[in-house]
């Protein structure tokens, strides 16, 4: 097998395959976790979706998140089981928040709707005047650097993975990978983790997938003792992610981290892959982050990193065989999910290689669904 | 100092940094019409060169621990004579410059604490932000007592306060000489200067020399000051560890090969109180490297920004002088800050005289950076027990491994995988470290961002800061001007 891109999903697929007894070879132009998965952040959430079948994959992802922490050490992912707190600023906002949570409780979900009272016992530092919120204990987070470089070195230590960086996939066709390093690869199928550019890897095969980027800005603050417990964002984000607009979508998730810093994430924009500094993002964050934790006021950003999220139009990941190539699987697209549904993707597509039966439907995920949409 | 209201309009150049490029681009600048506003972290001007002791030390002669003091003066004074064009904000602290050409929103921390927000918007931006000290680490240099070469000499000529009574200057480059000669004058006792590299490798730049006289009178100066405080220059040689345990009691030195590789069995020790210690200087490029300027790598590995003839950086409306387009010396610094103002100004034509002398101060920047460009064997004197990165803690090991097990290249995968430069500093102190370590091929410099590079997503590349320095979050937020308000998502 080819797995291409050595970032969260590649390093999750090519354990699971080696896991399996398959040899790999993970090939990536740059350095390992060198795209997007070393500029987001590490949230494994399951609040943030709505009933439907990411959220069935988010909530086997992290149930393997669990495992995974187990048995390579919670310390080597730094993985955190804090939970997440969705907060509501006002009674509407209040009221939609529970409404969710009722239908994402059906699905598999825990939620314990927190009444305004009760919310300084969850977060002593928030904001008052607050509405109410919902508590979601199943919400984590993993450092994505650590997690994928633990999942790749796990995977190399089966003796089964190469590990080829610095070298870019040129071309391909069936049992053939083109390199510019390592002249031509031969193998029995290939991945296309390529994130934020597997349209293009895609591309070099002649097939088509519509991923783009979104860039996302964070903002890092300096050391802190624990100020911030939980992941806590204010509700309206919910409805960033689903939505369909280009223009700058923000609302701050702060969070606490293992090492200090408080992290505060994530803008949401379609502008490219332009890299410039835009301040008002950035200060929009930073007004959000302040509005919920007002004593962040006087604390200084260390620095601000930003990253482009591979997304789909539908907002759904691709994960599985390519329409026209069933050599060619890809497993890509994951907007600012992608460290929090790795480990199931990667489950998905090593059961699909192995032709065993899937723990869910893939079909929501096929990547031929917009080649439909088109004809 | 000025403080006038900001033009209607904005202001037609904003001059980021007051070092000596700074300086003469604002006269320049003013001279010829412009209104200008000169920004620079420092309470005073002056720069890494010409830095003044604090007013209220009421220093007798500060011009004694200056060559150039005149010069200085007169800069100062053409600044002054155009005070109604030039606006000079001292202890504003630039942390991030946006916009283009036309109008660019130049954005400053100030007062006590860095804790208040000022902005101006410009026409046009130069930069004339200096250089920092490259550092490579050995065991024992988190000691206290064993600080940056030019850093003692700015406590120096800041404070008058001397890093120790015996002081091992070592490190490379031009600057130690001028370092250990400031600091013997000053009272200190300075047992030897350790040069890394070897003073022969100049005779092959013989042209360069013979063509800058006054560079070797410079030298021969320094030169004067050590031989009669008795100080010795021991060229390949370096401190390979410091040893103390509240603070440096001493240091071991080592011979070096040509690649820098210790030679075993020449270690010797040496007792002082103090190291001061500095590899060169790096150019400092987070500003403009935030705006797209293009970077070129200098002959020691280290990036400084592209311009052109007329000091134009690769973007519209941005323009830069001194040390930020590679390291030359406070003359060199002074010729492009000239030749800078002239060209926003709009004067196309510029003086023969100032060309010529720039093009040969140049050749022997080229030169002293070939000269003193850090050799790979340096790393022959870690232990693997040695801090690289003093703010995260990360040792050489960690580093190491990262390398050997996951085929970490560059000093930005180094830092996701271990933290190396997640801390404080944010790369400054052990950037150039890691880069080496890694075997990067940028060594301390943003990997030029090539049109492919940055579709890689080199999204934090290690030396670029989107902030240029820590913001308070709350001002951070009250820069967002286009926020109706905070209720609600912004759609
Ligand atoms: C600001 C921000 C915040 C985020 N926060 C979160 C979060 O909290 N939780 C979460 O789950 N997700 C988050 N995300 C999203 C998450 O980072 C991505 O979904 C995830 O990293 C995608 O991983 P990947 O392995 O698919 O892609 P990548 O990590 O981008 O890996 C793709 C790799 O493919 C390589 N490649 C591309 N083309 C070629 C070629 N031709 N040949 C060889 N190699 C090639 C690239 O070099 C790259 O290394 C965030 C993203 C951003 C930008
Ligand atoms: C110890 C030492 C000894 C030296 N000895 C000699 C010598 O003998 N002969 C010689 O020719 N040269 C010498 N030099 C070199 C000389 O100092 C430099 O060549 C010269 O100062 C470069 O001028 P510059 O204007 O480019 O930068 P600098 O003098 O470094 O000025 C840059 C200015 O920009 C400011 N700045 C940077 N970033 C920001 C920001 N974000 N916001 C606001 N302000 C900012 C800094 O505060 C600084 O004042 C020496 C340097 C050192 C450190």
């Amino acid at each position: 097998m080819v797995v291409i891109g050595a970032g969260m999903i590649g390093a999750a697929c090519a354990d699971a395959l080696a896991t399996r007894g398959m040899r790999v070879a993970v090939v990536d132009r740059g350095p390992v976790v060198g795209g997007t998965t070393g500029a987001g952040e590490g949230n494994l959430l399951v609040s943030d979706k709505a009933p439907g079948p990411e959220l069935e994959l988010a909530v086997e992802s992290l149930r393997l998140w669990g495992e995974l922490a187990g048995e390579l050490g919670a310390r080597a992912l730094e993985y955190e089981p804090k939970g997440g707190l969705v907060v509501a600023r006002d009674q509407r906002a209040f009221a939609e928040l529970r409404a969710s949570a009722e239908l994402q409780r059906a699905a598999g979900v825990t939620a314990v709707d927190v009444p305004a009272d009760g919310l300084r016992e969850w977060e002593p530092h928030l904001a008052p005047g607050l509405a109410g919120g919902v508590h979601y204990p199943q919400d984590a987070q993993v450092q994505p650097a650590l997690a994928a470089a633990a999942l790749l070195r796990r995977a190399r230590a089966t003796g089964r993975v190469d590990l080829l960086t610095a070298t870019a996939v040129t071309g391909l066709a069936k049992g053939r990978v083109e390199t510019d390093a390592h002249g031509t690869l031969h193998c029995g199928a290939v991945v296309n983790a390529a994130g934020t550019w597997g349209g293009e890897v895609a591309a070099l095969a002649g097939a088509t997938l519509p991923v783009l980027p979104r860039r996302g800005f964070v903002l890092v603050t300096e050391p802190l003792p624990p100020l911030v417990r939980h992941k806590v964002y204010a509700a309206d984000y919910v409805a960033d992610v689903a939505s369909g607009s280009a223009d700058l979508q923000s609302s701050a998730v702060v969070e606490g981290t293992a090492a200090g810093p408080v992290l505060i994430g994530a803008s949401r924009e379609r502008v490219g892959f332009d890299r410039s500094l835009s301040a008002p993002v950035l200060a929009r964050l930073a007004a959000q982050a302040a509005e919920l934790f007002p004593v962040l006021r006087d604390v200084r950003v260390l620095r601000a990193y930003r990253g482009f999220r591979p997304y789909l139009p539908d907002h759904l990941p691709a994960i599985g065989p390519d329409p026209d190539r069933p050599w060619l699987l890809h497993a890509c697209g994951h907007e600012g999910a992608g460290i929090g549904l790795a480990p199931a993707t990667a489950r998905l597509i090593a059961q699909l290689l192995d032709g065993e039966k899937p723990f869910m439907d893939p079909a929501a995920f096929g990547p031929g669904r917009f080649e439909k949409e088109e004809s | 100092m000025t403080n006038s209201a900001e033009p209607a309009g904005g202001y037609d150049l904003a001059v980021v940094g007051a070092g000596p490029a700074g300086l003469a681009a604002a006269a320049t600048a003013a001279e010829h019409g412009l209104r200008v506003v000169l920004l620079d972290s420092a309470p005073r001007p002056g720069g890494q060169f010409y830095r003044q002791p604090a007013a209220e030390l009421r220093a007798a002669r500060p011009q004694a621990l200056h060559h150039h003091w005149p010069a200085f003066q007169r800069l100062l004074g053409r600044v002054d004579a155009a005070a109604e064009r030039v606006t000079s904000l001292g202890d504003h602290h630039v942390w991030s410059v946006t916009g283009e050409s036309g109008a660019f929103t130049v954005r400053a921390l100030t007062g006590p604490d860095q804790r208040q927000a000022r902005s101006v918007t410009a026409r046009q931006v130069l930069f004339a932000t200096g250089a920092h000290e490259r550092q490579l680490p050995f065991p024992g240099w988190t000691l206290p007592g064993v600080v940056g070469a030019g850093g003692a000499q700015a406590m120096l000529k800041a404070g008058l306060v001397l890093p120790g009574r015996r002081v091992v200057v070592a490190g490379s480059g031009p600057l130690l000489l001028a370092v250990a000669s400031s600091l013997a004058a000053a009272g200190a006792r300075v047992p030897l200067v350790a040069e890394a590299a070897d003073y022969l490798g100049y005779a092959a730049g013989a042209r360069v020399l013979a063509a800058n006289p006054g560079k070797l009178v410079e030298g021969a100066q320094h030169g004067a000051v050590l031989l009669r405080h008795g100080v010795r220059l021991r060229p390949r040689t370096a401190v390979v560890a410091a040893h103390g345990s509240d603070r440096v009691e001493a240091v071991t030195l080592a011979r070096l090969d040509a690649a820098w590789r210790p030679v075993p069995g020449t270690e010797w020790r040496v007792a002082c109180d103090a190291v001061a210690v500095g590899h060169g200087l790096v150019p400092q490029l987070e500003l403009p490297l935030e705006l797209g300027c293009r970077t070129r790598r200098l002959p020691d590995g280290s990036a400084a920004l592209v311009v052109d003839a007329a000091q134009r950086t690769t973007v519209p409306g941005v323009w830069a002088a001194g040390e930020s387009t590679g390291i030359g010396g406070v003359q060199l610094a002074v010729a492009e800050g000239e030749l800078a103002g002239r060209a926003v100004a709009g004067q196309t034509a510029a003086p023969r005289p100032l060309l010529r002398r720039r093009a040969r101060l140049r050749a022997f920047a080229d030169l002293m950076a070939a000269r003193h460009a850090p050799g790979s064997g340096w790393t022959g004197w870690l232990d693997d027990a040695t801090e690289v990165c003093r703010c995260e803690e990360v040792t050489v090991r960690e580093v190491r491994s990262a390398v050997a097990e996951l085929g970490a290249a560059d000093q930005r995968t180094v830092k996701l995988l271990t933290r190396a430069g997640m801390g404080w500093c944010q790369a400054r102190m052990c950037g150039p470290a890691v880069a080496r370590l890694c075997g990067a091929p940028s060594a301390d410099g943003p990997d030029v961002p090539g049109p492919d590079v940055a579709v890689a997503g080199q999204d934090d590349g290690a030396p670029t800061r989107p902030l240029s320095t820590p913001v308070p979050l709350g001002l951070l937020a009250e820069c967002d001007t286009t926020a109706p308000s905070s209720e609600g998502a912004p759609r």
